[in-house]
Protein backbone atom coordinates (compact mmCIF):
# COMPACT_ATOMS: atom_id res chain seq x y z
CA UNK A 1 0.00 0.00 0.00
CA UNK A 2 1.39 3.32 -1.03
CA UNK A 3 0.23 5.92 1.35
CA UNK A 4 1.84 9.49 0.85
CA UNK A 5 3.07 11.83 3.47
CA UNK A 6 0.08 14.05 3.14
CA UNK A 7 -2.33 11.25 3.55
CA UNK A 8 -0.76 10.27 6.85
CA UNK A 9 -1.09 13.59 8.18
CA UNK A 10 -4.78 13.38 6.91
CA UNK A 11 -5.49 9.98 8.65
CA UNK A 12 -3.20 10.03 11.86
CA UNK A 13 -5.81 12.10 14.00
CA UNK A 14 -8.98 9.90 12.53
CA UNK A 15 -7.01 6.75 13.69
CA UNK A 16 -6.42 8.00 17.28
CA UNK A 17 -10.05 8.70 17.49
CA UNK A 18 -11.05 5.67 16.26
CA UNK A 19 -8.62 3.50 18.71
CA UNK A 20 -10.39 4.76 22.06
CA UNK A 21 -13.69 2.66 20.42
CA UNK A 22 -11.40 -0.02 19.20
CA UNK A 23 -9.79 -0.54 22.58
CA UNK A 24 -13.21 -0.51 24.47
CA UNK A 25 -14.45 -2.90 21.57
CA UNK A 26 -16.70 -1.05 20.04
CA UNK A 27 -14.98 -0.07 16.77
CA UNK A 28 -17.99 0.09 14.83
CA UNK A 29 -18.88 3.83 17.24
CA UNK A 30 -15.60 5.17 15.70
CA UNK A 31 -16.35 8.50 14.84
CA UNK A 32 -14.64 10.58 12.75
CA UNK A 33 -17.53 13.26 13.43
CA UNK A 34 -19.90 13.38 16.00
CA UNK A 35 -23.17 15.63 15.30
CA UNK A 36 -24.09 16.28 18.66
CA UNK A 37 -20.47 17.62 19.19
CA UNK A 38 -20.60 21.29 17.10
CA UNK A 39 -23.58 23.69 16.36
CA UNK A 40 -22.17 25.71 13.17
CA UNK A 41 -22.19 29.04 13.00
CA UNK A 42 -20.26 32.01 10.82
CA UNK A 43 -18.87 35.13 12.28
CA UNK A 44 -18.36 37.99 9.27
CA UNK A 45 -15.93 40.98 9.97
CA UNK A 46 -17.32 43.91 7.95
CA UNK A 47 -14.74 46.53 8.74
CA UNK A 48 -12.29 43.73 7.06
CA UNK A 49 -14.40 42.80 4.16
CA UNK A 50 -12.62 44.38 0.43
CA UNK A 51 -15.29 42.75 -1.33
CA UNK A 52 -12.68 41.28 -3.72
CA UNK A 53 -15.26 38.63 -4.37
CA UNK A 54 -13.21 35.87 -3.70
CA UNK A 55 -15.72 33.78 -1.19
CA UNK A 56 -18.21 34.17 -4.40
CA UNK A 57 -16.05 32.52 -6.72
CA UNK A 58 -14.68 29.33 -4.29
CA UNK A 59 -18.29 29.32 -3.09
CA UNK A 60 -19.42 28.65 -7.09
CA UNK A 61 -16.33 26.25 -7.77
CA UNK A 62 -16.35 24.16 -4.75
CA UNK A 63 -20.37 23.24 -4.51
CA UNK A 64 -20.66 23.68 -8.35
CA UNK A 65 -23.55 26.52 -8.26
CA UNK A 66 -24.78 27.78 -11.42
CA UNK A 67 -23.87 31.01 -13.12
CA UNK A 68 -26.32 33.69 -12.11
CA UNK A 69 -27.69 32.09 -9.15
CA UNK A 70 -25.33 32.73 -5.49
CA UNK A 71 -25.07 30.85 -2.21
CA UNK A 72 -23.33 33.23 -1.27
CA UNK A 73 -22.78 36.89 -2.49
CA UNK A 74 -21.10 40.36 -1.72
CA UNK A 75 -23.32 43.66 -1.05
CA UNK A 76 -21.57 46.79 -1.67
CA UNK A 77 -23.68 49.77 0.62
CA UNK A 78 -22.90 53.15 0.35
CA UNK A 79 -24.83 55.39 2.65
CA UNK A 80 -23.70 58.96 1.40
CA UNK A 81 -25.82 61.56 3.70
CA UNK A 82 -23.38 59.32 6.40
CA UNK A 83 -21.07 62.68 7.45
CA UNK A 84 -24.07 65.07 7.13
CA UNK A 85 -26.91 63.12 8.99
CA UNK A 86 -24.07 62.93 11.70
CA UNK A 87 -20.95 65.34 11.72
CA UNK A 88 -20.08 63.34 14.71
CA UNK A 89 -19.70 60.02 13.20
CA UNK A 90 -21.54 58.21 15.53
CA UNK A 91 -24.67 56.29 14.50
CA UNK A 92 -26.13 56.55 10.89
CA UNK A 93 -29.13 58.07 10.16
CA UNK A 94 -32.13 55.22 10.45
CA UNK A 95 -33.59 56.63 7.79
CA UNK A 96 -30.66 57.23 5.14
CA UNK A 97 -31.08 55.25 2.43
CA UNK A 98 -28.43 53.45 1.36
CA UNK A 99 -26.94 52.62 -2.11
CA UNK A 100 -26.65 48.78 -2.22
CA UNK A 101 -25.18 47.34 -5.42
CA UNK A 102 -23.85 43.85 -6.12
CA UNK A 103 -23.05 43.47 -9.37
CA UNK A 104 -23.12 39.43 -10.50
CA UNK A 105 -22.82 39.06 -6.64
CA UNK A 106 -19.65 40.92 -6.40
CA UNK A 107 -18.41 37.61 -8.03
CA UNK A 108 -15.69 39.34 -10.11
CA UNK A 109 -14.89 42.30 -7.48
CA UNK A 110 -16.89 45.77 -7.46
CA UNK A 111 -16.45 49.30 -9.68
CA UNK A 112 -14.49 51.39 -8.28
CA UNK A 113 -15.68 53.87 -5.93
CA UNK A 114 -14.65 57.60 -6.82
CA UNK A 115 -16.90 59.15 -4.48
CA UNK A 116 -15.05 59.74 -1.41
CA UNK A 117 -17.73 61.16 0.95
CA UNK A 118 -20.29 58.89 2.65
CA UNK A 119 -19.93 55.65 4.02
CA UNK A 120 -18.56 52.25 2.21
CA UNK A 121 -19.04 48.77 3.45
CA UNK A 122 -19.54 45.60 1.86
CA UNK A 123 -21.44 43.19 3.63
CA UNK A 124 -21.06 38.95 2.61
CA UNK A 125 -24.55 37.56 2.80
CA UNK A 126 -25.19 33.53 3.02
CA UNK A 127 -27.89 31.27 4.44
CA UNK A 128 -28.29 32.60 7.51
CA UNK A 129 -27.94 28.83 9.38
CA UNK A 130 -31.43 29.81 11.54
CA UNK A 131 -32.02 27.60 14.61
CA UNK A 132 -35.74 28.27 14.29
CA UNK A 133 -36.04 28.57 10.48
CA UNK A 134 -38.62 29.45 8.77
CA UNK A 135 -37.75 27.75 5.50
CA UNK A 136 -37.70 24.21 7.16
CA UNK A 137 -40.96 24.91 8.89
CA UNK A 138 -42.90 25.52 5.19
CA UNK A 139 -41.63 22.25 3.73
CA UNK A 140 -44.35 20.25 2.87
CA UNK A 141 -42.27 16.76 2.44
CA UNK A 142 -39.58 17.13 4.62
CA UNK A 143 -36.89 17.32 2.27
CA UNK A 144 -35.40 20.54 4.37
CA UNK A 145 -34.53 20.34 8.04
CA UNK A 146 -32.36 21.64 10.59
CA UNK A 147 -29.17 19.19 10.99
CA UNK A 148 -28.63 18.16 14.56
CA UNK A 149 -25.22 20.31 13.71
CA UNK A 150 -27.09 23.24 13.00
CA UNK A 151 -26.88 23.44 9.53
CA UNK A 152 -29.69 24.25 7.16
CA UNK A 153 -30.28 21.44 4.52
CA UNK A 154 -32.04 20.16 1.60
CA UNK A 155 -32.62 16.73 0.82
CA UNK A 156 -32.25 17.36 -3.03
CA UNK A 157 -33.67 13.71 -3.73
CA UNK A 158 -36.81 14.42 -1.89
CA UNK A 159 -37.30 17.72 -2.68
CA UNK A 160 -40.76 18.40 -4.99
CA UNK A 161 -39.19 21.39 -6.23
CA UNK A 162 -42.66 23.44 -4.88
CA UNK A 163 -40.38 26.75 -4.51
CA UNK A 164 -42.07 27.27 -1.09
CA UNK A 165 -39.02 27.72 1.47
CA UNK A 166 -37.26 29.78 -1.55
CA UNK A 167 -40.29 32.44 -1.03
CA UNK A 168 -40.26 31.52 3.22
CA UNK A 169 -36.81 32.48 3.52
CA UNK A 170 -36.48 36.16 4.62
CA UNK A 171 -32.52 36.84 4.14
CA UNK A 172 -33.45 35.39 0.10
CA UNK A 173 -30.80 33.04 0.38
CA UNK A 174 -32.30 29.55 -1.40
CA UNK A 175 -33.10 29.03 -5.33
CA UNK A 176 -34.65 27.03 -7.42
CA UNK A 177 -31.25 24.93 -9.22
CA UNK A 178 -31.81 25.75 -12.97
CA UNK A 179 -30.97 21.71 -13.62
CA UNK A 180 -32.19 19.75 -10.88
CA UNK A 181 -35.39 21.96 -10.68
CA UNK A 182 -35.20 21.63 -6.47
CA UNK A 183 -34.38 23.87 -4.21
CA UNK A 184 -30.14 24.88 -3.36
CA UNK A 185 -28.53 26.79 -0.75
CA UNK A 186 -25.35 27.34 1.29
CA UNK A 187 -24.64 24.00 3.08
CA UNK A 188 -22.02 25.56 5.39
CA UNK A 189 -19.65 23.32 2.80
CA UNK A 190 -21.34 20.45 5.01
CA UNK A 191 -18.78 18.32 2.94
CA UNK A 192 -15.92 20.25 4.76
CA UNK A 193 -16.71 20.84 7.83
CA UNK A 194 -17.55 16.85 8.85
CA UNK A 195 -13.52 16.44 7.51
CA UNK A 196 -12.29 19.01 9.64
CA UNK A 197 -11.51 21.44 6.93
CA UNK A 198 -13.06 25.42 7.14
CA UNK A 199 -15.97 26.30 4.54
CA UNK A 200 -14.63 26.70 0.89
CA UNK A 201 -15.52 30.63 1.49
CA UNK A 202 -13.41 30.77 4.49
CA UNK A 203 -10.56 29.15 2.75
CA UNK A 204 -10.57 31.74 0.07
CA UNK A 205 -11.47 34.79 1.94
CA UNK A 206 -7.95 36.49 2.08
CA UNK A 207 -8.22 39.13 5.13
CA UNK A 208 -10.56 36.80 7.45
CA UNK A 209 -13.33 38.80 7.31
CA UNK A 210 -15.71 35.41 7.17
CA UNK A 211 -15.14 32.94 10.05
CA UNK A 212 -16.66 29.36 10.36
CA UNK A 213 -17.07 29.25 14.11
CA UNK A 214 -18.44 26.30 16.32
CA UNK A 215 -20.66 27.45 19.50
CA UNK A 216 -19.76 24.14 21.06
CA UNK A 217 -16.12 24.13 21.41
CA UNK A 218 -15.50 25.60 24.19
CA UNK A 219 -12.35 27.01 23.15
CA UNK A 220 -13.43 28.00 19.61
CA UNK A 221 -12.52 32.11 19.33
CA UNK A 222 -16.24 33.05 18.69
CA UNK A 223 -17.20 32.90 22.27
CA UNK A 224 -14.39 35.96 23.10
CA UNK A 225 -15.53 37.44 20.13
CA UNK A 226 -19.30 37.54 20.78
CA UNK A 227 -18.15 39.27 24.05
CA UNK A 228 -15.57 41.77 23.09
CA UNK A 229 -17.63 42.84 19.98
CA UNK A 230 -20.86 44.41 19.05
CA UNK A 231 -22.20 41.78 17.15
CA UNK A 232 -25.47 41.24 15.16
CA UNK A 233 -27.54 38.95 12.90
CA UNK A 234 -29.50 40.11 10.17
CA UNK A 235 -33.31 41.17 10.65
CA UNK A 236 -33.02 39.96 14.53
CA UNK A 237 -36.61 41.11 14.75
CA UNK A 238 -38.21 38.00 13.08
CA UNK A 239 -36.69 35.98 15.28
CA UNK A 240 -35.36 33.02 12.98
CA UNK A 241 -32.21 32.49 15.35
CA UNK A 242 -30.13 33.48 12.45
CA UNK A 243 -26.74 31.99 13.50
CA UNK A 244 -24.08 33.91 11.00
CA UNK A 245 -23.22 36.94 13.51
CA UNK A 246 -21.95 40.47 12.12
CA UNK A 247 -18.84 42.73 13.33
CA UNK A 248 -19.93 46.05 13.21
CA UNK A 249 -23.26 45.68 11.12
CA UNK A 250 -24.46 49.32 9.94
CA UNK A 251 -28.28 49.83 11.04
CA UNK A 252 -28.74 49.93 7.46
CA UNK A 253 -28.76 46.29 6.33
CA UNK A 254 -31.51 44.39 6.03
CA UNK B 1 -82.30 -9.21 22.45
CA UNK B 2 -79.86 -9.39 19.94
CA UNK B 3 -77.57 -6.03 19.60
CA UNK B 4 -75.89 -7.27 16.52
CA UNK B 5 -79.07 -8.49 14.84
CA UNK B 6 -79.39 -6.68 11.44
CA UNK B 7 -75.67 -5.32 11.94
CA UNK B 8 -73.92 -7.14 9.02
CA UNK B 9 -73.39 -4.05 7.06
CA UNK B 10 -71.32 -2.49 9.76
CA UNK B 11 -69.20 -5.52 10.53
CA UNK B 12 -68.70 -5.49 6.51
CA UNK B 13 -68.01 -1.25 6.69
CA UNK B 14 -65.23 -2.29 9.91
CA UNK B 15 -63.38 -5.05 7.80
CA UNK B 16 -63.20 -2.49 4.59
CA UNK B 17 -61.88 -0.08 7.17
CA UNK B 18 -59.22 -2.25 8.70
CA UNK B 19 -57.87 -3.99 5.14
CA UNK B 20 -58.02 -0.39 3.64
CA UNK B 21 -55.56 0.83 7.12
CA UNK B 22 -53.41 -2.68 6.74
CA UNK B 23 -52.75 -1.73 2.62
CA UNK B 24 -52.09 1.94 4.07
CA UNK B 25 -49.42 0.58 5.97
CA UNK B 26 -47.83 -1.88 3.79
CA UNK B 27 -47.54 0.84 1.09
CA UNK B 28 -46.40 3.47 3.59
CA UNK B 29 -43.81 0.55 4.36
CA UNK B 30 -42.37 0.81 0.73
CA UNK B 31 -43.14 4.87 0.36
CA UNK B 32 -41.30 5.99 2.98
CA UNK B 33 -37.82 6.24 2.84
CA UNK B 34 -35.70 3.43 5.40
CA UNK B 35 -34.01 6.50 7.42
CA UNK B 36 -37.10 8.78 7.62
CA UNK B 37 -37.47 10.04 10.82
CA UNK B 38 -34.22 9.06 12.22
CA UNK B 39 -33.42 12.36 13.61
CA UNK B 40 -36.39 14.42 12.80
CA UNK B 41 -39.23 14.75 10.23
CA UNK B 42 -36.92 14.68 7.58
CA UNK B 43 -34.43 11.56 5.89
CA UNK B 44 -31.45 11.05 8.03
CA UNK B 45 -29.29 9.58 5.28
CA UNK B 46 -29.76 12.84 3.55
CA UNK B 47 -27.18 13.89 5.91
CA UNK B 48 -24.58 11.50 4.83
CA UNK B 49 -25.23 12.29 1.18
CA UNK B 50 -24.70 15.90 1.46
CA UNK B 51 -21.73 15.28 3.21
CA UNK B 52 -20.28 12.90 0.79
CA UNK B 53 -20.07 16.02 -1.67
CA UNK B 54 -16.21 15.81 -3.55
CA UNK B 55 -14.33 18.46 -2.00
CA UNK B 56 -12.55 20.99 -4.05
CA UNK B 57 -10.33 23.37 -1.66
CA UNK B 58 -7.67 21.09 -0.21
CA UNK B 59 -7.06 23.56 2.70
CA UNK B 60 -3.75 24.88 3.70
CA UNK B 61 -2.72 22.65 6.25
CA UNK B 62 -2.87 20.25 3.43
CA UNK B 63 -0.85 22.45 0.65
CA UNK B 64 1.54 22.95 3.77
CA UNK B 65 2.13 19.44 4.41
CA UNK B 66 4.10 19.47 1.34
CA UNK B 67 4.92 23.08 -0.01
CA UNK B 68 6.42 23.77 4.30
CA UNK B 69 9.32 26.68 2.50
CA UNK B 70 6.74 28.32 0.45
CA UNK B 71 4.69 28.36 4.06
CA UNK B 72 7.39 29.46 5.75
CA UNK B 73 8.38 32.31 3.75
CA UNK B 74 4.87 33.35 3.52
CA UNK B 75 4.18 33.74 7.22
CA UNK B 76 6.96 35.92 7.88
CA UNK B 77 5.41 38.59 5.27
CA UNK B 78 2.11 40.23 5.32
CA UNK B 79 0.27 37.80 3.24
CA UNK B 80 0.42 35.29 6.49
CA UNK B 81 -2.96 35.02 6.79
CA UNK B 82 -4.00 34.43 3.01
CA UNK B 83 -4.54 31.00 2.23
CA UNK B 84 -2.98 29.69 -0.56
CA UNK B 85 -6.10 28.57 -2.28
CA UNK B 86 -6.73 32.07 -1.70
CA UNK B 87 -4.62 32.96 -4.90
CA UNK B 88 -3.67 29.60 -6.20
CA UNK B 89 -7.64 29.00 -6.67
CA UNK B 90 -9.47 24.82 -5.85
CA UNK B 91 -6.05 22.31 -6.00
CA UNK B 92 -7.76 19.14 -4.48
CA UNK B 93 -6.94 17.62 -7.61
CA UNK B 94 -3.46 18.45 -7.70
CA UNK B 95 -2.91 17.70 -3.94
CA UNK B 96 -5.25 14.14 -3.78
CA UNK B 97 -3.63 13.39 -7.11
CA UNK B 98 -0.96 9.74 -5.96
CA UNK B 99 1.48 11.66 -7.96
CA UNK B 100 1.06 15.72 -7.26
CA UNK B 101 3.54 16.62 -9.71
CA UNK B 102 0.91 15.39 -12.52
CA UNK B 103 -1.26 17.90 -12.45
CA UNK B 104 0.29 21.12 -12.38
CA UNK B 105 -1.58 24.10 -10.82
CA UNK B 106 -1.78 26.69 -13.23
CA UNK B 107 0.31 30.03 -12.09
CA UNK B 108 -1.94 32.70 -11.36
CA UNK B 109 -1.75 36.06 -13.45
CA UNK B 110 -0.37 38.88 -11.05
CA UNK B 111 -2.03 41.50 -13.11
CA UNK B 112 -4.84 39.98 -12.96
CA UNK B 113 -5.15 38.67 -9.44
CA UNK B 114 -2.80 41.30 -7.01
CA UNK B 115 -5.24 44.07 -8.60
CA UNK B 116 -8.91 42.17 -7.33
CA UNK B 117 -7.62 42.78 -3.89
CA UNK B 118 -5.37 45.92 -3.87
CA UNK B 119 -6.97 48.16 -7.14
CA UNK B 120 -7.90 51.29 -4.90
CA UNK B 121 -11.43 52.06 -4.34
CA UNK B 122 -13.30 54.36 -2.20
CA UNK B 123 -14.92 51.69 -0.95
CA UNK B 124 -12.37 49.59 0.80
CA UNK B 125 -11.52 49.91 4.18
CA UNK B 126 -9.09 52.80 4.85
CA UNK B 127 -6.17 50.87 6.11
CA UNK B 128 -6.27 48.27 3.56
CA UNK B 129 -3.11 48.91 1.39
CA UNK B 130 -4.15 49.77 -2.34
CA UNK B 131 -2.97 51.59 -5.34
CA UNK B 132 -3.99 52.54 -8.53
CA UNK B 133 -2.41 49.92 -10.79
CA UNK B 134 -1.97 52.33 -14.16
CA UNK B 135 -0.04 54.58 -12.16
CA UNK B 136 1.73 52.25 -9.68
CA UNK B 137 2.94 49.65 -12.34
CA UNK B 138 2.23 51.05 -15.91
CA UNK B 139 1.04 47.58 -16.62
CA UNK B 140 4.01 45.97 -15.59
CA UNK B 141 2.69 42.54 -13.92
CA UNK B 142 2.80 43.02 -10.20
CA UNK B 143 5.86 40.00 -9.82
CA UNK B 144 8.27 41.86 -11.40
CA UNK B 145 8.60 43.72 -8.39
CA UNK B 146 6.53 42.47 -5.32
CA UNK B 147 7.26 38.74 -4.36
CA UNK B 148 3.46 37.39 -3.82
CA UNK B 149 4.23 34.94 -0.78
CA UNK B 150 6.25 37.71 0.81
CA UNK B 151 5.19 41.12 -0.93
CA UNK B 152 6.95 44.04 0.98
CA UNK B 153 9.94 45.39 -0.91
CA UNK B 154 11.92 46.53 2.45
CA UNK B 155 11.37 42.80 3.54
CA UNK B 156 13.70 41.29 0.61
CA UNK B 157 10.61 40.93 -1.12
CA UNK B 158 11.90 43.27 -4.42
CA UNK B 159 14.16 40.67 -6.43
Amino acid sequence: MNISRRRILVLLPAAAVAWKYVLAGTPEESPNYKMSDHWWSMLIDIPKCIGCGNCVRACQTENDVPDGNFRTWVERYHISDWQMTNPLGGMTNPMSDPQVISPDGGKEGFPVATDESGKYFFVPKLCNHCADSPCTQVCPVGATFVSPDGVVLVDQTYCLGCAYCVQACPYGCRYIHPVKKVADKCTLCYHRITKGLTTACCEACPTGARQLADLKNPKDPIHEFLKTHSVQVLKPQMATGAKVFYNDLDGSVR
Amino acid sequence: MNVFKDAGHLFRFAGLFVLAFLVFLVVRHFVVPKSFGQYGHYRGNAIGEIAAHPVKFAGHETCEACHADVAETKNKGKHAHVNCEACHGAQNKHASADDPSTVKPVLPDTTVLCARCHTASAAKPKGFPQVVPADHSNGLPCDTCHKPHSPAMDAGGAK
